[in-house]
């Protein structure tokens, strides 16, 4: 305890003489997402402009703070002063901003997002607190406390934010304590079907064994979310210290990180943290001096959903297909290798820390009965604001998609919780609380936390299509009623979008799907239906329109749309006669054009550059080929 | 390790076979080493090659119609040469709703390759992936390490020119 202290000094000496920088420092978001959206563009004009005006500056790349529509995000913070958040960052933005902030001390509220100070900062007051903006208001951030604030890669940084204090108090305490606190605290496991922590983790303690192990499960394969992977980026060492407090209390001396091995970026700084922990006595024989000695293994998925799994995930980190068996026994008895195991998923061990740094009622003030504490969510699809968030469990999905989100640019059609293995919720549902049991009554499930929004340009029958196929795909093959119950199901939806379905489909899919999810062996099976189970019960009409009219009303299914010039609109620029990869459109300059049906391929390529490109904006239109509107007065 | 160099029947020669060896030697020939030395291998050769397969096999005392059985499971092993670029194009779900279906044929089409394939001047390979962990940003593609967002049909083609 007394090197603890000593490790936590000099990290809160380096940390309090950073806050106290006599030179500017300039924070970047450089998570994959702000990657993707220019950051390293960005970092690259930041240090050009710097070098140009002879500026000194410190510059931290640090994870994502949730609000990617905002991406590239930029911040600065001069010396004394709070930081001043700069959102949608280009390039040629760069020296603008530093100019006016860096060098002439004025936030500019044109350009300034959010300022992240409170009380006394004398900022203009155009510019807002970044936790007012609408999106960040309501959030609770306890798992996320950290990202996008501290450099990911410093193990001090975490220390200072009392980092490691929740470990520390476990090993104060005692295994059976600790347990005894997470039981408290309610807290159940984030990857999806919320069962009680505590519940596994006591199976696991009370067996006897030689060896025991602890996995966290960073296999995020629901297409569509993200949340561990920035969790991961953004604050490494809050998902290791849930490990340690993990391995701890089941008694477990080895402990392995199963990783995507599509997240280059989180597994590199996962083996950055494990260095460092190794440094501080955090990893090894006698940790801080308490006789607890664990060690992390880092194994990188090599790409199968269906690891997700508690024992498919076994069976691959043991050389095997990653393929699941049947339970019992349960992993916590006999699991890797035969030994008793947990597998916690990354939010889970995120949350750890905090429950053990400030108690089970602390964190029972957050969400509802049964359903306590935070959970995080990828905000995605058709969606004004979209990015991570992090809300309290029973708030309503209307909360999250509009207040937070924003809500959907065109008219909101449903949302799909869970992921693949979720459903699709209609309009009706916007008032129902998230929270395990609410979704599970539904038809959906919570899952690890993938919402994804539909508008009326989305078509449900394709999307279950889009949903089906892939997990057919992922079906490991080892059990019939998922093997080929989902591929029978697939091959049905794709008659229906094809136009070729008949009525007496839509009975054949609901049978099939009732018994795919009840005789399949694991999870993938048993909620590989939900989407298209949910939307034949909430969606039928559109069903029935496919089937009946062969008509898509969200113009989305290939085979029952067509592409149309209109030509009160079209004022014969040519640009869609060039990007046409068939010669489906022709016509003279200044003309309208002429789109030959029998040729188009349905490319997209002339509706996007009418969209950017051209001046009519809006000549080329996709429309159901059974609509019936007038061109002309589109 | 202590493993023999060169054997008959075999198609490579001592070098190449010194530089799998290379390969193996921080790991203990456990069945347990499997996926990572599928990984490895694919890391430095891009892909799994018949030979290397074979060499696998003997190392960890395994047959390769189980290697071949574990590394078909996995969707990030390739058994066909890479090209110069690789291109990955997203169809996870967020980049479906937002064409990444399309986008992924106009890739296609434009270099005359299907998924899983090269195309004939090894310029580039193509993979289509279920998820590259950039929703808020789709549709997106990925082109070596690069990942291009909110991608469209038109916006392709100038970025697959500045890769030669």
């Amino acid at each position: 305890m007394n090197s603890f202290n000593t490790v936590r000094k000099t990290s809160l000496e380096k940390w309090q003489a950073l806050q106290a920088s006599k030179v500017p420092i300039i924070y970047l978001g450089a998570a994959s997402c702000g990657i993707a959206a220019g950051a390293m563009e960005i970092l690259e004009a930041i240090e050009k402009t710097l070098e140009e005006k002879k500026i000194e500056a410190k510059i931290i790349k640090v994870g994502c703070i949730g609000p990617c529509y905002l991406e590239p995000l930029m911040d600065i913070a001069l010396p004394g002063k709070p930081r001043i958040s700069y959102a949608n960052v280009t390039p040629q933005k760069v020296p603008r901003i530093i100019e006016s902030y860096l060098v002439k001390g004025n936030p500019e509220p044109r350009l300034a997002l959010a300022h992240f100070g409170n009380g006394n900062h004398g900022f203009p007051e155009e510019i807002p607190g970044f936790f007012d903006l609408p999106m960040l208001k309501s959030q609770v951030r306890v798992v996320l406390r950290n990202c996008g604030l501290i450099d990911p890669e410093e193990i001090d940084h975490y220390i200072a934010n009392d980092g490691y204090s929740g470990l520390m108090k476990g090993l104060l305490n005692g295994p059976e304590k600790v347990i005894e606190i997470v039981k408290e605290a309610g807290l159940r496991g984030r990857g999806g079907a919320g069962f009680p922590t505590f519940k596994k983790w006591e199976i696991c303690r009370n067996t006897k064994a030689p060896q025991k192990f602890m996995i966290c499960n960073a296999d995020e394969g629901d297409p569509g979310a993200f949340m561990n992977r920035s969790l991961i980026e953004g604050d490494p060492h809050a998902v290791l210290e849930g490990l340690l407090i993990a391995a701890y209390a089941i008694g477990a001396t080895h402990g392995y990180i199963y990783i995507r091995a599509e997240y280059p970026l989180a597994i590199a700084r996962l083996k950055k943290a494990i260095g460092q922990m190794r440094e501080y006595g955090f990893l090894g024989k006698n940790i801080q001096d308490s006789g607890f000695g664990f060690d992390i293994t880092i194994k990188e998925g090599a790409g199968a959903f269906v690891c997700g799994e508690e024992t498919a995930l076994i069976a691959s980190i043991e050389g095997k297909r990653g393929m699941p068996r049947s339970r019992p026994p349960f992993p916590a008895i006999a699991g890797l290798h035969g030994m008793p195991t947990i597998i916690n998923n990354v939010e889970t061990l995120g949350t750890l820390p905090n429950i053990l740094r400030n108690g089970a009622s602390w964190y029972r003030q957050y969400g509802t009965q049964g359903n306590y504490g935070t959970k995080t969510f990828s905000l995605v699809g058709k969606i004004r604001r979209s990015g991570l968030i992090e809300v309290p469990l029973g708030m309503t999905l209307r909360q999250i998609i509009f207040d937070i989100g924003g809500g959907s640019r065109k008219p909101f059609k449903a949302v799909q919780t869970g992921g693949p293995s979720g459903g699709c919720l209609s309009e009706e549902f916007l008032d129902t609380p998230v929270n395990y049991e609410s979704l599970t009554a539904a038809g959906s499930i919570m899952g690890s936390g993938g919402l994804i929004v539909l508008d009326d340009d989305t078509c449900v029958v394709d999307l279950a299509r889009y949903f089906l196929d892939f997990t057919q795909r992922e079906s490991c093959g080892k059990c019939s009623p998922c093997r080929v119950g989902s591929r029978h199901m697939v091959e049905i939806l794709q008659r229906i979008t094809k136009g070729e379905g008949e009525a007496e489909d839509l009975t054949k899919l609901q049978t099939l799907g009732e018994t795919v999810k009840r005789g399949s062996l694991c999870g993938l099976g048993q909620t590989a239906p939900n989407p298209v189970l949910t939307t034949l019960k909430y969606f039928r009409p559109e069903y029935l329109m496919h089937v009946k009219e062969k008509h898509c009303p969200a113009a989305v299914c290939r085979d029952l749309i067509e592409y149309r010039v209109v030509p009160g609109k079209c004022t014969g620029c040519q640009k869609c006669v060039s990007v046409c990869p068939t010669g489906a459109i022709t016509g003279p300059r200044a003309e309208p054009h002429n789109l030959d049906p029998s040729k188009c391929i349905k490319c997209r390529a002339c509706y996007e550059i009418c969209r950017y490109d051209a001046i009519a904006g809006d000549a080329i239109i996709i429309k159901s080929a059974r609509s019936t509107v007038d061109e002309q007065t589109v | 390790m202590n493993t023999e160099i060169t054997r008959a029947g075999s198609s490579l020669n001592q070098e190449e076979h010194q530089s799998f060896h290379d390969l193996f030697e921080a790991y203990n020939g456990h069945e347990g080493d499997l996926v990572p030395l599928l990984q490895k291998t694919q890391e430095k050769y891009g892909y799994l090659s018949q030979e290397a397969i074979n060499e696998i096999s003997r190392f960890l005392k395994i047959s390769e119609n189980q290697i071949f059985g574990v590394a078909t499971f996995y969707s990030q092993f390739r058994f066909n040469a890479p090209g110069r670029h690789s291109i990955k194009v997203c169809l996870g779900t967020a980049c479906h709703v937002r064409g990444g279906q399309v986008l992924g044929e106009a890739v296609g089409r434009e270099l005359d390759v299907l998924p899983g394939e090269t195309t004939d001047d090894k310029r580039f390979d193509f993979q289509r992936v279920a998820c590259l962990g950039c929703c808020a940003l789709a549709p997106v593609i990925q082109i070596d390490s690069d990942i291009h967002s909110r991608m469209s049909v038109i916006r392709l083609k100038g970025i697959l020119e500045k890769y030669e």
